[in-house]
């Protein structure tokens, strides 16, 4: 089972003047086997989404829920709810000075499964992930997202979700950055991980191209704060067609 | 670029060559104990540190003490022993300084022997040279002075390893010959108990290299000055530090890179972790670039990492710059806590806070242990490093993963 269920979710920022909401009342569904695609203007909340399911201290969840197979997340900490299946592929990965990725991965896994992974298989897994994102196996040795391209940060990103495996991801612009070779062996990865037994992702995007490689099952417009309209994929190709113009006036009038 | 004067000058009273240093700086350095005064600790070179910890080592102390014990190995080619008469009364001074504390004029004046090593020019050392000195008792004080010298062209690695309780305040004078490649690294892992007052001072010769490691954990006062000269172009310093402080300690390190030859180098990078209440760090790195050191390149950088409230890290960093015709120089000083971004991408994998902060500090010390570049203690280094850790941060996991065995 792989299931999320977001309901009316609301969440605010600090900032000087004091809190600000962001998250406006957010739900939606992502059920075993789904893929869902967020499009939205800049600013209009998508990282937000992204980061208060994943549990980022910066968030405020104001009110609402977000489930994972009926566990509530939001009572988790940031680590339980990768425990439980939660992954989140960042917009902006955060170089950790001194950490090797190798060190990183096994850490991550180990925590993940609860036990070491088996030594011999394990490299094998790391390099054969390494190198389906085009990463030379050299990076294991590379502190992590130290000095990596914005490119490379993001298949690494990839290169993650593929060994750790969890049940629902959320991909916050995966695509952005990456020229064409780079987000077909992006593409490629999520599929991938698409293919196997029930996965979930939500995956959150400015541009159409990305859709033309992973096909979602169903499309959400978000403008601020909230889901505006959902459809199937052809509300995608509205959109590359449309923009955002008529959501936004909606919002502003 | 941050031109800093006070601390620079007062740093100038620790250098020598009277007839060398520009007037219009202080007055240099004397052998002569009289002419120092005891500190009372408004001074610019004693303001962070605690005198009443000191046992009155910055004072009248006896310093013929016994509460160490040295042992050693000498690698083929090398001598290391204990010299005195004159040959240990010749020694004094031998880096081409003179004092300018009362501790260091008093240790030079009262400690009749001199622990040397001698490697000879040209001779190689197959194997790091270390000495390890043991202190049997906190309650005495004493003085050493020990002299390290590297003959021309030669290369040597040698480790002075201090564990055990004592008092003692220690002169080391490193001379480096012409063209040899000379590393020293000092540990001080002391018990909570041991008072460390110690200045290194070396003399770098032409095209020559130097590297200093200066590693604290353990005492309950740990201060060392490492300070460099240049003997002629083209010698190079690393200046490299580690600390870590816990509840109640003080650990202060300050260096002086005296750039007074051309085309010299001085590179210097000290991080430090603190944890508990009132551990407090010090670190002052000063940089002169006198008139004649044209075509200089000195960079210095100063990292603390605070884990817990209630600890001070106070972080100095000084260049003062005498010429304009000048490499490059620059500085970095950063005192930060953990980065909740850091902690937040890690935590997103599955890794516990706890591994998390784990994983971070000694990310954040990795970088230097690899640059001491002494493979027979980068691994006690890691291995002190977690047994910190395990004093606060981590005091409440068992078993820990992944680290240490990357592949
Ligand atoms: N600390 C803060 N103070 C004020 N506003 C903030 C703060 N943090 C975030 N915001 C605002 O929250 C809004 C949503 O930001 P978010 O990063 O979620 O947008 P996004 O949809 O992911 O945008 P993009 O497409 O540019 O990635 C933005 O308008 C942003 O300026
Ligand atoms: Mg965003």
């Amino acid at each position: 089972m792989s299931k999320l269920v977001i309901t009316d979710l609301h969440v605010t920022v600090e900032t000087e003047d004091g809190p600000k909401e962001i998250l406006k009342g957010v739900t939606l569904t992502i059920n075993e086997g789904e893929t869902h695609a967020i499009m939205g203007p800049n600013g209009s909340g998508k990282s937000t989404l992204a980061y208060s399911i994943a549990g980022h201290p910066k968030y405020t969840i104001t009110s609402g829920s977000v489930t994972l197979d009926g566990q509530d997340v939001l009572a988790l900490s940031v680590d339980e709810r990768a425990r439980a299946g939660l992954f989140l592929a960042m917009q902006y990965p955060v170089e950790v000075p001194g950490v090797s990725v190798s060190n990183f991965l096994r850490t991550a896994k180990t925590a993940i499964d609860g036990e070491a992974p088996k030594l011999r298989t394990w490299v094998k897994d790391v390099n054969g992930a390494l190198e389906r994102l085009n990463l030379d196996p050299s990076f294991g040795t590379r502190s992590v997202n130290e000095g990596f391209s914005g490119g490379e940060k993001k298949r690494h990103e990839i290169a993650q979700l593929e060994l750790l495996d969890p049940k629902v991801a959320v991909l916050d612009e995966t695509d952005s950055g990456l020229d064409i070779d780079a987000l077909k062996i992006v593409s490629d990865g999520v599929n991938r991980f698409r293919q196997r037994e029930g996965k979930g992702v939500l995956l959150i995007t400015h541009y159409t191209r990305i859709l033309r490689y992973i096909e979602p099952d169903f499309v959400h417009v978000f403008v601020d704060g909230r889901v505006a309209e959902s459809g199937g994929k052809e509300l995608a190709d509205q959109l590359e067609a449309e923009g955002y113009d008529k959501y936004l006036k909606a919002v502003q009038a | 670029m941050t031109v800093t004067t006070d601390s620079v000058r007062s740093a100038l009273e620790q250098t020598s060559e009277l007839d060398r240093v520009e007037s219009h700086l202080h007055p240099a350095g004397s052998f002569d104990v009289a002419d120092h005064e005891v500190p009372t600790g408004r001074e610019e070179i004693w303001r962070f540190t605690p005198l009443k910890r000191l046992k009155g080592l910055h004072a009248d102390a006896p310093l013929d003490g016994r509460n160490t014990k040295a042992t050693w190995n000498a690698p083929d080619g090398v001598r290391v022993d204990v010299v005195t008469g004159d040959e240990a009364t010749d020694l004094r001074g031998v880096s081409g300084w003179a004092p300018n504390t009362r501790f260091t004029a008093r240790v030079l004046a009262e400690v009749r022997a001199t622990l040397l090593v001698d490697v000879p020019a040209d001779v190689e050392a197959g194997e790091p040279i270390v000495i390890d000195v043991e202190g049997t008792d906190a309650d005495v004080t004493s003085g050493a002075h020990v002299v390290l010298r590297f003959g021309r062209h030669s290369k040597a690695v040698v480790v002075l390893n201090h564990t055990g309780s004592a008092a003692v305040s220690a002169v080391v004078e490193v001379v480096v010959g012409d063209g040899a490649e000379a590393s020293v690294v000092s540990i001080q892992d002391w018990a909570d108990d041991a008072v460390h007052l110690s200045h290194h001072q070396a003399r770098i010769g032409r095209d020559a290299t130097y590297k200093h490691a200066a590693i604290s954990f353990g005492g309950d006062l740990v201060r060392m000055d490492a300070n460099v000269t240049y003997d002629g172009p083209g010698g190079s310093a690393e200046l490299l530090g580690l600390y870590f402080a816990d509840a109640g300690q003080h650990i202060e390190h300050r260096i002086f890179a005296d750039h007074t030859a051309p085309r010299t180098k001085s590179h210097a990078v000290y991080k430090g972790a603190l944890q508990g209440e009132k551990a407090h760090t010090v670190w002052v790195g000063n940089v002169l670039i006198r008139k004649v050191a044209e075509g200089i390149e000195t960079y210095e950088e100063n990292r603390n990492l605070v884990l817990t409230d209630g600890c001070q890290a106070d972080s100095i960093p000084n260049l003062e710059i005498e010429t304009g015709e000048i490499e490059g120089a620059g500085h970095a000083s950063a005192t930060a806590r953990f980065d909740d971004n850091q902690l937040f991408y890690l935590q997103s994998r599955g890794i516990s806070e706890q591994e998390a902060q784990r994983l971070v500090v000694h990310g954040f010390f990795n970088d230097l242990i690899r640059q001491v570049g002494v493979p027979s203690i980068e691994q006690r280094l890691l291995t002190t490093v977690e047994a910190e850790l395990a004093k606060n941060v981590l005091k409440d996991i068992g078993s820990l993963a992944a680290f240490g065995s990357d592949d």
